[in-house]
């Protein structure tokens, strides 16, 4: 998906702590702003972020509306053997959307 | 009632007045943080707040979480947590970690709503409760102001 960017190291040496950064395109509406006609926004926020590598959850976030609009999270993982690395953001208004990378660990 | 005492009273409440709405955040983040720690008291240290200390646009602004632990299967950190004193609501996130991410390093972007004091809190596999905090002076804010 285009609204979706994930920056991990295609390959890691078994062990090595790898960093895994993601950013996706969100506006974060908080629920505090009014808009144009006066009245509150309703808000619509993206609530968790989780990733998995082969499957076992390795990261997952809490986010508020105090995360700024196109989230951003940066995260360290150990690279213990070859896999997928699944990340995934849930959210208001039944948002879900869903990003792999591949590393490959030798 | 005589005259003076009347004015030194009304002196007094107008001085009082303006600083209740900023305590009043600033318990709200303590609660927020007690809802987290429980009984527990933060030991202060081993958790390092990065965030600019002066921020020109309030809407998006860097911030780093780093953990001091060797993040092993016996000593890792389980959760970090942030919390603000002065948006509309006092957290901001809360992650999970665990050994498996080898380093207990989290950075994100955050909205501040004005001029004030972050606080990370790091729960450890030990049970422990372990706080760092920053200031930020903001000069513009986020989130109240009118969307174009």
């Amino acid at each position: 998906m285009s609204n979706i960017l994930v920056n991990a190291p295609k390959t890691a040496r078994r062990g090595e702590v790898v960093e895994i950064k993601a950013l996706i395109l969100h506006p974060m509406e908080t629920g505090f702003r009014p808009g144009p006609n006066g009245r509150i926004i309703p808000r619509n926020i993206i609530e968790r972020f989780t990733a998995t590598w082969n499957g076992a959850e390795i990261f997952a976030m809490e986010m508020s509306p105090a995360i700024a609009a196109n989230p951003f999270v940066s995260f360290f993982a150990q690279a213990r053997e070859s896999g997928t690395v699944v990340l995934r953001w849930t959210g208001d208004e039944g948002f879900a959307a869903e990003e792999r990378v591949a590393i490959a660990v030798e | 009632m005589d005259r003076r005492r009347f004015l030194t009273g009304t002196t007094a409440a107008v001085l009082v007045l303006p600083l209740a709405p900023a305590s009043a955040t600033q318990e709200a983040m303590a609660e927020a943080i007690r809802k987290v720690v429980g009984t527990a008291t933060p030991t202060e240290g081993r958790v390092k707040l990065d965030v600019p200390p002066l921020v020109e646009n309030g809407s998006t602004v860097p911030l780093t979480v780093t953990v001091e632990s060797p993040m092993s299967e016996a000593d890792h950190v389980k959760a970090i947590h942030v919390f603000n004193e002065k948006n509309p609501q006092p957290n901001v996130f809360s992650a999970r970690l665990g050994p498996r991410n080898g380093k207990a390093v989290v950075g994100t972007r955050v909205k501040l709503g004005d001029s004030q004091r972050i606080i990370a809190i790091a729960e450890t596999s030990d049970g422990r409760f372990w706080s760092g905090g920053a200031d930020v002076i903001v000069t513009l804010a986020a989130c109240l102001e009118e969307s174009p």
